[in-house]
């Protein structure tokens, strides 16, 4: 697939990987492309895309405000599948959606992955999409190449593990601790024993999100996962230092290295 | 037995992976008291120890003599304990919490009917219980948060999104996925992920089951027509189970019709043609939402109704057309709520007076020989600030205004 080779080769060089994530449309189109400029120039290697929903389950305070600004102010699925496909048009990294398996739903699922393959789209986040639900959605996707990425939670058995990684592609989303996205997350021992059972349940590379904020968080990723995803801080930062930010927070994260 | 996870399309379990497991054991706890006869045997014990059951199934005299139709019955669930159904479901899945061993429980609130419930339970069975309740209806159900609080809960007022019972149900859920260990979620009605809308409409199944027990015994016949409001569907679902294969009576569903359907003001989810299929807080339904998928506010002067989705079993049940369904605005609800307060001295929950409303309208064309149930699924005390508002009523303002002058010094 796709994006997990895009993903291998890029590790093949560095030590671990950045992810980071935008709402589309929040605080604005014009503030997402400047933010995803500065994020490209200085390093990050996957930008996940969230098309905002109205009911974020899994979000918490800080994302969950972006997406519903984003969809105050007007923001559209048809304007988000616009964005997204000058966003692929414009880099290479590989970018992906997020977004809650209604507007999906609602939009005509075949109909969504076709548009997001022929944008150039790479990847798929749902967290509200179980395999039990989504199967024969998953396996569309992969026809198109596109990955849908599975989630694990330090709540999932060895079990489960090995049977999400069956349906997924790309890598796997492990979130650092149980609960929504935003609070700071302890990478502590049961961590490393959490992410250890992740590694042994798949041959897949491991991205790690919920609650990494800083170059701290990082570095205690390096060795036991490939890619880091840091969501709500950089909101946070937009929030209250505007775009132009974003470039040195991103250079702090990745301890200073630069891929251009 | 296994739980239903999908009636017609409708349903399903859209729950983040952080659940999976939680629910897998909750399923597993469901399954054990649903097939274990002992537990209906110490359901029904509580019910009639600590609530107020059976309730009784109330003849309409007035009414009925008003409308010079139909003899109307009413099924009294206002006379359960805390004043609602609610309690039904509340009760049957604290005895669960316990037999799961957890020591805390959560909840989502729109009336707040549902939360005082949660509380009580709480209090009885020694759980933490926290409330989540949209901040408008803080504001609409004052009475309620003020109990809440008085027995040990903690009310948390959600301001996000339409600050109203699907907001809530969101913050309870994003509780929930960080606090699993020790808590279970009282979901409040037969809505969100498989078992929820089974589960509950299962503990709501002894209103049905008295009911026609009491029909017969007072009437000697099944009743023509069964009228409930809806609001997620679980009083409704509670009522129209035990009578779904009886030919000789129709159910009739009551929704939210707020300033009117075609105002775009209400929360009508299977009258109207203004929703469509869904999926959001974990299960697939007909939801009041937008082409894009984002959902629409709602409206009604009912906090209970006030939801975007509705039950999947009854989705299911509309869709074969197994019951009918119809929509009550706000101020006809106020109408019906006076008419019965004056004919019979009984105060009905602005939620339950939508299916009053209906009734009204189709019981003098049925015959004087024919019954008819209005599920009375609460009562109206909760509302007093509401309705009093509503009748502009001059001295209850003097009264309001007068008080807040003591508390300003
Ligand atoms: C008195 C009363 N009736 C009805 C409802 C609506 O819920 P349901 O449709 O689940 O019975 C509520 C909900 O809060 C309520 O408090």
């Amino acid at each position: 697939m796709q994006l997990e080779q895009a993903i291998r080769s890029k590790k093949a060089g560095k030590e671990i990987l950045l992810m980071t994530h935008i709402v589309l449309g929040y605080p604005s189109f014009d503030t997402n492309r400047e933010v995803i400029r500065e994020m490209v120039e200085n390093g990050v290697d996957c930008i996940e895309m969230q098309i905002p929903f109205s009911e974020p389950m899994a979000d918490g305070p800080v994302i969950l405000k972006a997406n519903q600004d984003s969809i105050a102010s007007g923001t559209t699925i048809r304007e988000c599948l616009d964005f997204g496909a000058e966003m692929c048009a414009t880099y290479e990294i590989p970018f992906l959606y997020m977004t809650y398996f209604n507007v999906i739903f609602k939009y005509g699922e075949e109909r969504f992955l076709d548009k997001a393959r022929d944008a150039g789209i790479q990847g798929l986040i749902l967290p509200d999409l179980p395999p039990e639900e989504g199967a024969p959605f998953m396996a569309a996707a992969r026809q198109r190449g596109l990955a849908p990425i599975m989630i694990f939670s330090p709540t999932s058995t060895d079990a489960r593990m090995r049977s999400l990684a069956d349906f997924g592609g790309g890598f796997v989303y492990c979130t650092a601790r149980k609960g929504v996205t935003g609070r700071h997350s302890s990478l502590d021992a049961d961590f490393a024993n959490y992410l250890n059972r992740c590694r042994q349940a798949t041959d897949l590379p491991l991205a790690v999100g919920f609650g990494i904020q800083n170059r701290a968080d990082i570095e205690a990723l390096i060795g036991v996962a490939d890619m880091g995803v840091v969501g709500s801080q950089t909101i946070k930062l937009v929030d209250e230092q505007g775009s132009a930010a974003v470039g040195r927070f991103i250079r702090e994260l990745l301890g200073g290295r630069r891929s251009h | 037995m296994h739980t239903r996870k999908y009636f017609g399309t409708w349903g399903g379990s859209f729950i983040p992976e952080a659940l999976h497991e939680t629910f897998q054991q909750l399923d597993a706890a469901y399954q054990q008291i649903r097939n274990d006869p002992a537990f209906w045997e110490e359901y029904l014990h509580l019910m009639s120890t600590y609530s107020c059951r059976p309730t009784p199934l109330t003849y309409a005299e007035n009414l009925s003599k008003h409308f010079g139709g139909a003899q109307i019955y009413i099924k009294r669930e206002d006379l359960n304990h805390t004043g609602a159904h609610k309690a039904n479901n509340v009760m049957g899945q604290g005895l669960l919490v316990k037999r799961m061993g957890k020591t805390r429980v959560i909840a989502e609130t729109g009336a707040g009917q549902h939360g005082l419930a949660t509380a009580t339970m709480a209090a009885k069975f020694g759980f933490d219980c926290a409330v989540y309740m949209g901040e408008e209806d803080v504001l609409r159900q004052r009475p309620n948060v003020f109990w809440m609080e008085k027995m040990g809960a903690t009310v948390i007022p959600v301001k996000d999104g339409s600050k109203t019972l699907k907001d809530a149900i969101n913050e309870a859920f994003r509780d929930w996925v960080t606090n699993m260990d020790t808590t279970h979620y009282v979901f409040g009605t037969a809505c969100g992920p498989a078992p929820f809308p089974e589960m509950v409409s299962w503990l709501q199944s002894i209103i049905g089951k008295e009911a026609a027990e009491q029909i017969l015994a007072q009437h000697g016949r099944l009743p023509r027509r069964i009228y409930a409001c809806v609001g997620g569907g679980s009083n409704s679902l509670g009522i129209f189970q035990r009578f779904l294969d009886e030919d000789e009576t129709e159910l009739v569903g009551v929704e939210a019709g707020g300033l009117g359907l075609e105002s775009g003001l209400h929360a009508a989810r299977l009258v109207g043609g203004d929703a469509s299929p869904g999926i959001a807080q974990g299960y697939k339904t007909m939801f009041l939402q937008n082409s894009d998928g984002q959902m629409r506010d709602t409206h009604s002067v009912s906090a209970g109704l006030d939801y975007i989705g509705v039950s999947p079993i009854l989705a299911d049940l509309w869709e074969k057309k197994a019951v009918r369904f119809e929509a009550a605005t706000d101020s006809e609800v106020i109408e019906a709520l006076d008419l019965t307060m004056k004919k019979e001295g009984i105060i009905p929950a602005l939620e339950s007076a939508h299916a009053f409303v209906q009734a009204f309208k189709e019981a003098p064309d049925l015959a004087r020989d024919d019954a008819v149930i209005i599920n009375m699924s609460g009562r109206g005390d909760k509302d007093i600030f509401t309705i009093a508002h509503a009748y502009g009523d001059p001295s209850w303002q003097q009264f309001i205004i007068s008080r807040a002058r003591q508390y300003e010094k």
